[in-house]
């Protein structure tokens, strides 16, 4: 299984002593690291500053002291219109998108890879190619026909369209990664269970499942992600009382009261980010194994 | 007219019961600290009344995050209470398909006509002779803000006109103030040079002919010429100040780091957020001091028809206090617009107001080019303009182009 | 009808079918059915509501006849080669430094990867902010010494669509790193153990031995990185606005504010059904190299 290589590196091995290149490989890394962290010190340093500190500074400056009212403002004062709530709503309304939308999207997505993968029929792959096809579609052009179609369902405005929309639109990088992965599953654990007698959800449930759990992994930190940093699905599908997170990060930073204010739309952006960043922070390792076990077919 | 007094009646029988309090989504993209001001004053007014307003504000200038959310809410059969919505010809395919509430009887009842003024007002939201929406507002695009401080510091007289601005400028700029901020949003510079610019330099006739009347010569010919070669030294001196959003540009103004802003009459509410005073602290000048007029803009609200009678109710309660007269004065006076209706006392109307107030009461009227223009063609004149704002285009050139958007215009 | 033996034919693979219902649907009524919707409204003059008053070509003769549409599209190739072209680079040349039993391995590899945990919102927020000429790095430098630094792509018409590449890599390039680290992860040991008899330098092991090996891979990575680079929008938004003047407006934002800013449906199809056939231009090739040789997968 190709999970169990990843744990090595494998390339060229430098010796274990300050040659030449490898001080080339921790330079150029270091500098590489130094570009990706900038932002993120930039934002945290920002949003513990007052105005008029930023006013004065630079962005990499040190705040005099840290001062978290921007971070409170962010999250419960802020306004857009005439509520003063902050991003604290829309906190709660991306998790209960989030979550039955991450299950959904992976159930359907999986048992499409596995017919895909295992049980080939005619026709399969013309489905398949179309569904590629669909990742490069720009999501506006199908926002009224979906609209029409989730009224015509009757589910539209509710948590339920919302669930189908992001089902929709997670299958087709979704579905890619299941087939690759089952596809890479040696083939003799499928004959056997067949042999044994295993119908199709025999043995999705009783062999396939319980060995996809690194693409698993994969899927949810790919939806998780995806699902609650959507603004478009977001905004013309939900209602306001139901508007997720990034609606509301958009309408803070969007309403300017005089002047900019850098460091509350800069706590108010990491505020968004937190919950796909402690994803990655701590499922990171799970996510690159994932991936190496469901991209390296291709 | 009189099965409605019936229903009239009834609804107020049972809202004093209280039992139909319901509660009404407002949805609008006014966010800047002025406009939120504006809008909380027709929440107080509809929440006195036991109804209940739930505020929906989409912020993003223009509405472009708005009416994507309007619109499908709209065709998915899940209406809000009230929206704000760009009044004309673009509505006319959500009335043909039966989305909004014909509010005729209404106005008819409370008899809008008689007191709305200018009653044209009131065009721009009729189609087929029933009325659809509720203008609240006038605003005009036709003024120049300009610092008082700033050119005391630059030792020459608070100019009132826009030649006199243009020969201070030096002067701004010698005492390290940028003579002219005007923000990198497209609609800005686009309002600046085709509203302001153009009726103050072109003359109200000229302007007309082009956005009225879609006179692509008139735009081609020298009387527009002139119009361009002034927004193309207004480009270069508002060379200095880099801003975006217009109230940023309006707070630039306020702060003395610009001297002057073409904008709006809605700038004034910020300027009143800030407790500067029109006159001692900032000067107002309609159509640039050359051409006195204003333009008939402005904001109106429309209601998605709903299935639920004490909504609807409340929606009627709410369009007729929109226009009421207590309303319209404590909205308007915080949104710096002028009021409606031609009966409103405006005593507590500062300098600005009062100014725009006498233009009207003079008849020295434009159609908004809100109005006069389809979305469609006023998007693409902001293409364009911002295209020239940020290059070295010649003003021949975005000339040619803007007579081409007008010959094409609809 | 035709044969007895039809039904059977049918009812073969039935359960596979079965579970293949969501991803047919999505492929013919989303997918294909919205497409073919948006294609044929492309000939109306739909405003604000999709209304079916034939005009023929005009919505396209007006497209190709605006500046901002030809101006968009150059800003996409731009950007789009770019992104390609140095995702894939840099992707894999971390990818490779990491692969190179290095200590803490674990902590650079999360450095690159978190800001595609993050939306692009926050993204063009954060970038906007770092590249800020009052404030952002130019104003850091300039801090330390160098007076005359000048560095603010953003408000540079010539330069804009490079301050917002800067951004689109900083997220974007972590998942191509991932993936190709998979991908080397997954070649056999021997080829360098060979590699290193035969005395090939490393870099010529990479160039003509591994990366041949990868194909997949690079195919999973250039698949992921043109879908992002043909829907960019949001960072755009975020970012610049499409400004300075029209220096980083991009097709899909012209798509969306056709429809609604100018609220001209017809307009924003036509110029979608162009970002189609462009889409299918890369597209079917592709899918007929990949799919049309083999059965599936295996």
């Amino acid at each position: 299984m190709a999970a169990s290589s990843t744990n090595t590196p494998s390339g060229a091995k430098p010796k274990n002593t300050w040659t030449l290149g490898s001080v080339f490989v921790y330079g150029t890394l270091i500098i590489l690291a130094l570009y990706y962290l900038a932002p993120l010190y930039v934002m945290i340093v920002t949003s513990l500053k007052t105005l008029p500190e930023i006013r004065q500074g630079n962005v990499f400056a040190l705040p005099d002291a840290v001062n978290l009212d921007a971070w409170f403002k962010a999250w419960a004062t802020a306004c857009t219109g005439l509520n003063c709530d902050g991003l604290s709503r829309g906190f709660w309304n991306s998790v209960i998108i989030t979550v039955p939308s991450v299950i959904v999207s992976i159930a359907v997505a999986s048992v499409n890879g596995y017919a895909l993968a295992n049980w080939p029929y005619r026709g399969a792959n013309v489905f398949f190619t179309i569904l590629i096809f669909g990742a490069f579609i720009p999501y506006q052009l199908m926002l009224y026909p979906i609209v029409i179609i989730l009224r015509n369902l009757g589910v539209y405005g509710d948590l339920v369209g919302l669930i189908i929309v992001h089902t929709i639109f997670g299958m087709p990088i979704l579905t890619l990664l299941f087939r690759n992965y089952f596809s890479s599953l040696p083939e003799e654990l499928f004959k056997a269970a067949r042999v044994d007698g295993a119908g199709f959800w025999g043995i999705f449930f009783k062999v396939m499942l319980p060995m996809s759990v690194p693409i698993l992994v994969v899927a949810v930190i790919l939806q998780i992600t995806g699902i609650w940093n959507d603004f478009l699905f977001g905004i013309v599908y939900a209602r306001p009382e139901t508007y997720p997170m990034t609606v509301q990060l958009n309408n803070i930073v969007n309403s300017t009261f005089g002047e900019k204010e850098y460091n509350v739309n800069m706590a108010a952006t990491i505020l968004t980010g937190l919950v796909p960043l402690t994803v990655y922070f701590v499922s990171g390792k799970l996510f690159v194994r994932g991936i190496a076990a469901g991209a390296v077919k291709g | 007219m009189k099965h409605l007094t019936k229903v009239l009646a009834t609804t107020a029988l049972v809202s004093a019961s209280a039992a139909t309090a319901a509660e009404l989504e407002v949805v609008h993209w006014w966010t800047s600290g002025g406009e939120a001001a504006a809008v909380a004053e027709f929440a107080k007014a509809l929440d006195a009344t036991g109804h209940t307003w739930v505020d929906g504000a989409i912020a993003g200038g223009g509405g472009t995050n708005a009416i994507p959310a309007v619109v499908s809410r709209l065709l998915g059969g899940d209406p809000m209470g009230a929206t704000q919505f760009n009044h004309g010809r673009q509505t006319e395919d959500l009335i043909q398909e039966g989305l909004f509430l014909d509010l005729t009887d209404l106005a008819e009842q409370e008899g809008w006509r008689d007191f709305v003024f200018p009653s044209s007002l009131l065009d721009s939201c009729t189609y087929d002779g029933r009325l659809y929406c509720v203008p609240v507002n006038i605003h005009s695009w036709q003024w120049i803000w300009l610092n008082n401080d700033a050119f005391a510091k630059a030792g020459t007289d608070v100019p009132s006109n826009w030649d006199e601005f243009v020969a201070a400028a030096p002067a701004l700029r010698e005492a390290g103030v940028a003579p002219l901020a005007v923000g990198s949003q497209a609609w800005q510079q686009a309002g600046a040079i085709t509203e302001v610019l153009a009726v103050a330099i072109a003359g109200p006739e000229a302007w007309e002919q082009v956005n009225v009347a879609k006179d692509a010569d008139v735009a081609a010919g020298p009387a527009y010429a002139a119009v361009f070669e002034a927004a193309a030294a207004a480009r270069d001196l508002a060379a200095d100040i880099t801003v975006t959003d217009w109230n940023l540009a309006t707070a630039a103004v306020i702060e003395g780091q610009a001297a002057a802003q073409i904008m709006g009459d809605w700038a004034q509410g910020e300027f009143a957020v800030a407790e500067a005073v029109a006159g001692e602290d900032y000067t107002c000048l309609p159509g640039l001091g050359v051409n006195p007029v204003l333009s008939l803009g402005g904001d109106a609200f429309y209601f998605p028809k709903n299935s639920d009678a004490d909504v609807e109710a409340a929606q009627l309660e709410l369009a007729s206090l929109m226009i009421s007269k207590e309303v319209q004065v404590d909205f308007n006076l915080k949104k710096g617009s002028l009021p409606v209706r031609g009966d409103v006392d405006l005593s507590a109307a500062n300098d600005c107001m009062n100014k725009g107030l006498g233009l009207l009461a003079d008849g020295k009227i434009l159609a908004g080019a809100n109005i006069a223009l389809s979305q469609d063609t006023i998007g693409q004149v902001n293409d364009l303009i911002v295209q020239f704002w940020n290059s070295d285009m010649s003003a021949a050139e975005v000339q040619e182009k803007y007579a081409g958007i007008i010959a094409r215009a609809d | 009808m035709a044969s007895a033996t039809r039904p059977n034919q049918l009812l073969r693979n039935m359960s596979s079918k079965i579970a293949s219902i969501p991803m047919a649907l999505t492929a013919i009524v989303i997918f294909v059915g919205c497409t073919l919707w948006t294609v044929a409204y492309s000939f109306t003059g739909s405003r604000l509501l999709p209304r079916w008053r034939w005009v023929g070509l005009d919505q396209y003769d007006r497209l190709w006849d605006t500046d901002r549409w030809i101006i968009s599209m150059q800003n996409l190739a731009i950007y789009g080669f770019c992104m390609m072209a140095f995702s894939l680079f840099l992707g894999f040349l971390m990818a490779a430094l990491l692969d190179q039993k290095i200590r803490g391995e674990n902590v650079f590899r999360t450095i690159f990867l978190y800001p595609y945990a993050l939306s692009f919102v926050v993204t063009g927020l954060t970038w906007q902010w770092m590249l800020n000429p009052s404030f952002g790095l130019q104003k850091v430098v300039r801090d330390w010494g160098w007076e005359s630094f000048t560095f603010a792509p953003l408000t540079n018409p010539d330069w804009a669509i490079y301050g917002v590449l800067m951004a689109g890599l900083w997220q974007g390039t972590g998942l191509v790193m991932v993936i190709m680290l998979a991908g080397l992860r997954g070649i056999d040991e021997d080829v360098w153990k060979a590699a290193r008899v035969d005395g090939i330098p490393a870099w010529k092991t990479y160039v003509y031995i591994v990366i041949p090996m990868m194909r997949p891979i690079f195919v999973t990575a250039i698949v992921l990185v043109a879908t992002a680079i043909i829907k960019v929008f949001d960072l755009i938004v975020a970012q610049t606005q499409g400004g300075p003047g029209l220096a980083t407006e991009v097709p899909a934002k012209y798509v969306y504010e056709m429809m609604f800013r100018n609220q001209n449906l017809g307009q924003g199809f036509a110029a979608s059904t162009m970002m189609l056939c462009f889409v299918l231009i890369i597209i079917v090739p592709w899918s007929i190299y990949e799919f049309g040789g083999r059965r599936n997968g295996r």
